[in-house]
């Protein structure tokens, strides 16, 4: 007891010693890369909506189509069927103009218009959300946008669309982390990367010779806690996604691993073998306190905390196989909750603590699954092979996982329902890894 | 002691600050990868490729990474003699630390996967200390399902990054 306090101090007196020197700027070499997103599987319950292009009032055109952004952002949530352009019997920037009788024969319960106007240097966005079935108007909204925050003001839209028709807030404003790998052997090279909930935007915010892994973004969407294996072994870093500013937190003898946030910010759980074999600890990130909750002869790693911050998931082969097992924050014995298929692991908390999403493998591969946790239930959710590091969107619709196609590592994202589903191929290299932010105001 | 952990913290953040972009550089390289094991034998007698016994102890074994069967940390038979050609070496030079890098194959996830490549590198980590090897010559790191030795989802591409590499 004495030897592992002492050990403490002294690990406790390195770390603050690192982070003073540590807390240096990385730079943030402005490494761009766009994702595109392809859809692979659309829902038939999709709700049919019609999205005219915004009228511009400009000289030329806009830099973006803002209207075309707000129709992809609605169809890649699987919820809807936006109509092709040429579907639509006119081409109204306001409701004013909006014949609804006309509408109505057109196969679409919802209308969206729009239109855009310079102002200086910046544009003044006006759009409208028209119920056609009902023959209402239910939404607009006027607002003010500049050429760089085009895209922004777009996926803005969306949210407000999504949520007037659903009920469910909007998750099109946030962002995605995931790592991009290119080269083999002493080629490699490794970027962690940040970028708009559709690909695009992306911007480098780290690169290495060495291998780099599970990024997770802090409850505040301010900071990324990642693994990198830049010193030789792995060690657990948390960086400012918009400074760069990082530190280095642990870099324990053996595995220092799966660095998950509590839902407060205050804690991170992880895995560290420094005691023999991977087990579960929570650090306090104001302490640097290290409490141990698992200990078992076998390979505990993968935690996820529940929304409430109550309980912990992790993933455990101490049966001979890799399950996932539930427990107190605080310690104490572990359930196991998963029994179906031979192994289920990485596993994730729906936003309502209801279900969790998993990797499974069956006679297929390896997929992303969805188990309800008050009925034991489980459904699969993906028909790919390669699928692994399930990232739930905060609005809880979606599921972004890594996946293989062909030879290429590329991100892929199913609706919870598994109904619809899209993937985000890399123009090169792979891409994996994938962290959904929570959302960001 | 404590000043040498004190000396290579600081080491290490100095070289993040200074590194441009502070990207890392480097790292341990694998050394020869050699795809073919030993030949087969119950025994565990036969020097295969490694080392033979009049040479042990003098001259580092050219075989520097043996191979395992699926989610196994078993030490299969025709890889004892690699081991104990490095055995050998390793007890003849005291003075010589070795780095056992564990490896998993892509299958499954990455954290689980980095925990299988540190069970291999402890059963040979266990090998060396049960032959005499002073455990304060090994050190591990897994790296898991990361930087396979062999790109590609065939079960012979499996196969090689299902690995222990001895880098010294």
């Amino acid at each position: 007891m004495k030897r592992w306090l002492f050990q403490g101090w002294k690990t406790l007196a390195a770390g603050w010693l690192v982070s003073l020197i540590a807390w240096i700027c990385i730079a943030t070499t402005a490494q761009a890369q766009d994702l595109t997103i392809e859809i692979t599987r659309g829902s038939d319950q999709a709700i049919p909506i019609a999205v005219v292009p915004f009228e511009f009032s400009g000289q030329g055109g806009l830099p973006q189509d803002v209207a075309q952004i707000v129709s992809d952002d609605l169809e890649h949530s699987g919820q809807f069927s936006p109509l092709s352009r040429s579907a639509l019997i006119s081409l109204p920037s306001s409701s004013q103009d909006v014949f609804y009788d006309d509408w109505k024969r057109v196969d679409a319960r919802y209308l969206v218009v729009g239109k855009v106007e310079p102002q200086g240097d910046q544009y003044r966005i006006q759009y409208e959300l028209m119920d056609i079935a009902g023959s209402k108007r239910m939404l607009g909204e006027t607002l003010t946008s500049s050429d760089g925050n085009l895209r922004a003001s777009a996926h803005y839209i969306s949210d407000q669309i999504f949520e007037a028709i659903t009920g469910i807030r909007g998750a099109f404003s946030t962002r995605i982390a995931y790592v991009a790998a290119s080269g083999t052997g002493d080629n490699a090279r490794y970027a962690l990367y940040v970028a708009d909930a559709d690909g695009h935007n992306g911007q480098q915010i780290l690169s290495s010779d060495d291998p780099i892994l599970s990024p997770a973004w802090s409850p505040d969407g301010q900071k990324l806690a990642y693994v990198s294996f830049e010193s030789g072994n792995s060690a657990i870093y948390v960086q400012n996604a918009a400074t760069g500013e990082r530190l280095r937190l642990t870099s324990f003898p053996g595995i220092n691993g799966a660095p998950a946030w509590s839902p407060d910010g205050r804690k991170l759980a992880m895995s560290l073998s420094k005691d023999g074999q991977p087990e579960i600890y929570v650090m306090d990130l104001a302490s640097r306190q290290l409490t141990r909750l698992t200990n078992n002869r076998a390979i505990e790693t993968e935690p996820a905390w529940s929304p409430d911050g109550q309980s912990l998931i992790f993933t455990s082969d101490r049966s001979g196989a890799p399950q996932i097992y539930r427990m107190s924050a605080g310690g104490g014995q572990a359930e196991r909750i998963t029994f179906t298929g031979s192994y289920n692991s990485n596993g994730r908390f729906s936003p309502d603590g209801k279900a969790v999403f998993m990797v499974t493998r069956d006679d297929s591969g390896y997929h992303v699954a969805k188990q309800d946790l008050d009925t034991g239930r489980v459904t699969v959710l993906t028909d790919t092979q390669w699928d692994e590091s399930p990232s739930v969107a905060p609005n809880g619709t979606m599921v972004i996982f890594a996946t293989q196609q062909g030879s290429q590592g590329v991100l892929g994202a199913v609706s919870s329902d598994g109904r619809a589903s899209f993937r985000l191929p890399s123009p090169q290299g792979d891409v994996r890894e994938p962290a959904w932010s929570p959302f960001l105001d | 002691m404590q000043f040498k952990t004190y000396a290579k913290t600081l080491a290490v953040a100095l070289s993040l600050a200074v590194v441009a972009g502070c990207s890392s550089s480097g790292g341990t390289q694998e050394g020869n990868m050699d795809g073919t094991a030993g030949t087969t034998s119950g025994q565990g007698m036969t020097t295969g490729q490694g080392t033979s016994g009049a040479e042990m102890g003098e001259q580092m074994p050219s075989v520097n990474t043996i191979y395992f069967a699926f989610d196994s940390e078993e030490i299969r038979p025709e890889f004892e003699s690699v081991l104990d050609g490095h055995a050998q070496y390793l007890m003849a030079n005291p003075n010589t630390n070795v780095t056992l890098e564990g490896y998993a194959d892509e299958r499954g996830t990455r954290e689980y996967n980095l925990g299988l490549g540190e069970r291999r590198a402890q059963a040979v980590e266990q090998y060396l200390t049960v032959q005499g090897v002073s455990p304060s010559q090994i050190s591990i790191v897994s790296y898991g399902e990361e930087r396979p030795a062999v790109e590609g989802h065939t079960e012979e591409a499996y196969a090689k990054n299902r690995r222990v590499v001895f880098s010294y």
